[in-house]
């Protein structure tokens, strides 16, 4: 491993040494960054995603609408908390903890900047590292894969069980092929230290292209393309985002593993599910973009990678991340069980194996022939690397073609649009066609703490929707 | 397990070799918690709650390693033993449902008694051969062996893949090789061979499936929420048990439920769904709800 000898650089070395109070201070400041990136990153989704379908997107709370995310928060926590009479009561308050305390785990290991001057201690912008750090992360994932599972089955109820055994195979799946995506960085960084592979993607490689000297690309999403599209695929998988969001696919089942939560247990949910997000973007931020180093036009001026400014590149990083995930939510239909499943372990892991191979031939080529690894990466691995996608792509349109042929025929020929019915919303009964409104006689029941104390005998109307057969007179003439 | 790390504890402590005060606290937290969770495991009833109280186990082992300098060891040992393989166990018990759990009573007389006592011969065997085997062994310490950061062999991940790759690479590889054997070995047990081309596509399927007396799909065990066990099975619209969405190989049984079909409700008085089920979607009219379960 290479020793970069830059100032603002730490290396292991520099980690275990601070005191206790710059310790506490940095464990609640990712505390609140994690939170905060939270309700930003909500706030974040739910405008983008209404800019994308033609909306403006949550505009009341706070200044354009920004605190939102907020006060959904505070109104959640004073929900009522239910628990299901059929729930596995321990496991199903556990299960929640369990998926939030890893997700903020994960985020311990991720370098935020250089070393920089808190009250006079000079200290990295980074909790902890250690010689196997991105492994902390690959951990901290499998035990918050507890967390879903246990929620599922311990609701007790059909839906979330299905969500759950959902959720646990595809996150096994998923975190495969993430896991050896994140093998090609490790060769070529030759470390598994978050900060040591910043560092190693601080220099680019001295290319010269017919007398023409410049510097060449140094992040690995440049060098290592094939593992850097694995890892953004795998890790949506693993965040159960769409598409893949089949453990808690809305029209399928209900909530899927959190259907049966309320109030604060689903808040922790909700809460860990974006942190997975956050640690997820954060990780391919420093495996894949450069880690907290300015990218290329900023990266000119000197100063870009000392002090504080680094934070703001890391994070600029983070939210485009964040965009990306929102992006994929916006465009792209859920998968098929089937499909899915097909994609993570015919198409993912056997392109991930032969990708690591291919690297480690090209490392052991460089090492024994003496050239640059980042060279043979740039005029080697890149060009492999593109035919490969692009025979992917190729691949799959061929596939898709009878569909696309049959597409483009319909849509030639295809019958006008009927003209839009519109329904006479009254005088008319529902059964009859009329437009649907909701039933009148909804009566809210009798709060079952009430009943402890006094005996209130008056709980017969139920509200299901649904008119009871054995209604009184006054309720049946107000339709 | 535990009894293992003690020993070790202790024969780290007879021969003078410094062990930290951080080190020392966090045996004395983790042990006490590994120990639980083992003795959870056996004790539990439930078939989850023993996987879970295994996992407990297994997250201290993990954290003892990575304690004891050997991060690689302790993060493997987490993602792979408690990430993956006692998922995939819980992702079986909680496909067989609870309900179903095992009968408790012994079918063999005196099991528990003989097991408890073989368990602690057992664990004192393996703990006394092990400290036998020990005792005389010198401590050289970890520098020597695996080096330190910057030092050196570069640490821990270094070190192990040295000795991976380098002296132990065939053994490595025939590990590999009869996992690998092992899983194609399952696959091709439990596939079923098929003519190239004889596999019907989806649509052809459906085609069929429309021409048959019933074109939706099966009703599926425990369908209409009301119990998590392939045993359950699903039902009618009357509350009789629909036959078709008997699972193979379980016998279908009554689980409880919430609230039962059928019941008129006398023992709940006052509750919301008094009545039944029924009477609270309407599907029957009150007076005609028979007294009992259903037919």
């Amino acid at each position: 491993m290479t020793v970069f000898a830059a100032a603002d650089q730490p290396t292991l070395e520099d980690f275990g040494n601070d005191v206790w109070w710059i310790v506490l201070i940095k464990i609640v400041g990712i505390f609140g960054v994690l939170v905060l990136m939270t309700l930003f990153a909500i706030v974040f989704e739910r405008k983008v995603v209404a800019r994308m379908q033609q909306r403006i997107g949550p505009n009341r709370v706070g200044p354009r609408g920004y605190l939102q995310s907020l006060a959904d928060g505070l109104k959640l926590a004073f929900k009522e908390d239910i628990m299901p009479a059929l729930a596995d009561k321990p496991v199903y308050f556990l299960a929640p903890v369990i998926a939030t305390i890893p997700a903020f785990l994960a985020f311990s290991v991720i370098p935020l900047g250089p070393t920089v001057s808190i009250f006079g201690e000079r200290t990295p912008l980074q909790l902890v590292d250690s010689p196997i750090g991105v492994l902390i992360v690959l951990a901290a994932s499998a035990m918050g894969v507890y967390g879903i599972v246990l929620g599922g089955w311990a609701s007790g109820s059909t839906y979330p069980l299905l969500g759950s055994l959902r959720s646990a195979a595809q996150m096994i799946s998923y975190e495969i092929a993430m896991g050896l995506s994140i093998v090609a960085v490790f060769l070529y960084a030759g470390s598994m230290s978050t900060s040591e592979i910043v560092a190693a993607q601080a220099d680019g490689t001295e290319l010269s292209f017919f007398g023409l000297e410049f510097t060449g690309p140094s992040w690995y999403a440049v060098l290592l393309p094939v593992s850097f599209v694995i890892y953004v695929i795998a890790v949506v998988g693993e965040t159960n985002r769409a598409p893949f969001d089949l453990p808690e696919a809305e029209s399928e089942l209900v909530g899927g593993f959190h259907t049966e939560y309320s109030s604060l247990k689903f808040a922790l949910f909700f809460l860990a599910e974006y942190i997975n997000i956050v640690t997820v973007s954060a990780l391919a931020a420093t495996l894949f973009l450069g880690g907290w180093r300015a990218p290329w036009p900023i990266s000119i001026w000197d100063g870009a990678n000392t002090g504080w400014w680094p934070l703001l590149w890391f994070f600029a990083k983070v939210v485009v991340a964040l965009f990306f995930f929102v992006w994929l939510r916006g465009t792209l239909p859920r998968l098929r069980y089937d499909q899915f499943m097909r994609f993570g372990w015919k198409v993912l892991v056997p392109v991930g194996l032969v990708w690591i191979l291919v690297v480690a031939t090209l490392r052991a080529v460089a090492r024994e022939s003496d050239l640059d690894a980042g060279q043979v990466a740039v005029f080697v691995g890149v060009p492999i690397a593109l035919v490969l996608l692009g025979g992917l792509l190729l691949a799959s349109r061929m596939r898709n073609r009878d569909t696309r042929v049959a597409a483009r025929e319909a849509a030639a020929g295809g019958p006008a649009p009927a003209e839009p019915q519109v329904l006479d919303p009254q005088g008319r009964d529902r059964a009859s066609g009329g437009f649907p409104v909701p039933p009148m006689d909804l009566v809210v029941p009798p709060s079952p703490r009430l009943r402890r104390r006094e005996s209130v005998g008056a709980g017969t109307v139920v509200g299901t929707g649904r008119r009871s057969s054995s209604t009184t007179p006054e309720e049946t003439d107000d339709v | 397990m535990s009894v293992l790390a003690m020993g070790v504890v202790a024969a780290a402590a007879d021969t003078g070799v410094v062990i930290g005060t951080g080190e020392t606290i966090v045996f004395w937290v983790l042990a006490p918690v590994a120990l639980a969770g083992a003795l959870g495991m056996v004790l539990s009833k439930n078939a989850v709650h023993s996987a879970l109280w295994l996992v407990l186990t297994m997250l201290s082992l993990g954290v003892f390693y990575v304690v004891q300098e050997a991060p690689f060891l302790g993060a493997a040992q987490i993602i792979v033993y408690t990430g993956a393989i006692m998922i995939l166990f819980l992702f079986v018990l909680m496909l067989v449902g609870r309900e179903s759990s095992d009968s408790v009573v012994e079918t063999l007389r005196g099991q528990r008694v003989a097991a408890i006592v073989l368990g602690i011969g057992f664990a004192g065997l393996v703990g006394a051969g092990i400290a036998r085997a020990t005792e005389e062994l010198p401590v050289v310490g970890l520098t020597a062996v695996q080096g330190t950061v910057g030092g050196p062999a570069a640490g821990n991940v270094e070190a192990i893949a040295a000795v991976l790759y380098g002296r132990f690479v065939l053994a490595f590889e025939v590990t590999g090789a009869l996992l690998i054997v092992a899983a194609v070995g399952a696959l091709l047990l439990t596939h079923a061979e098929r003519e190239p081309g004889t596999q019907r596509s989806q649509k052809e399927r459906s085609r069929a499936r429309f021409l048959t007396d019933r074109p939706q799909t099966l009703p599926g065990p425990g369908v209409y929420a009301r119990a998590n066990s392939i045993a359950a099975p699903g039902r009618l619209p009357d509350g009789s048990p629909a036959p078709s969405s008997f699972a193979t190989g379980v016998e279908p049984v009554r689980v409880d439920e919430l609230p039962r079909t059928g019941s008129v409700g006398a023992e709940r008085e006052g509750l919301p769904h008094a009545g039944g089920t029924d009477a609270a979607l309407g599907t029957t009219t009150p007076g005609t709800t028979r007294e009992g379960g259903p037919a």
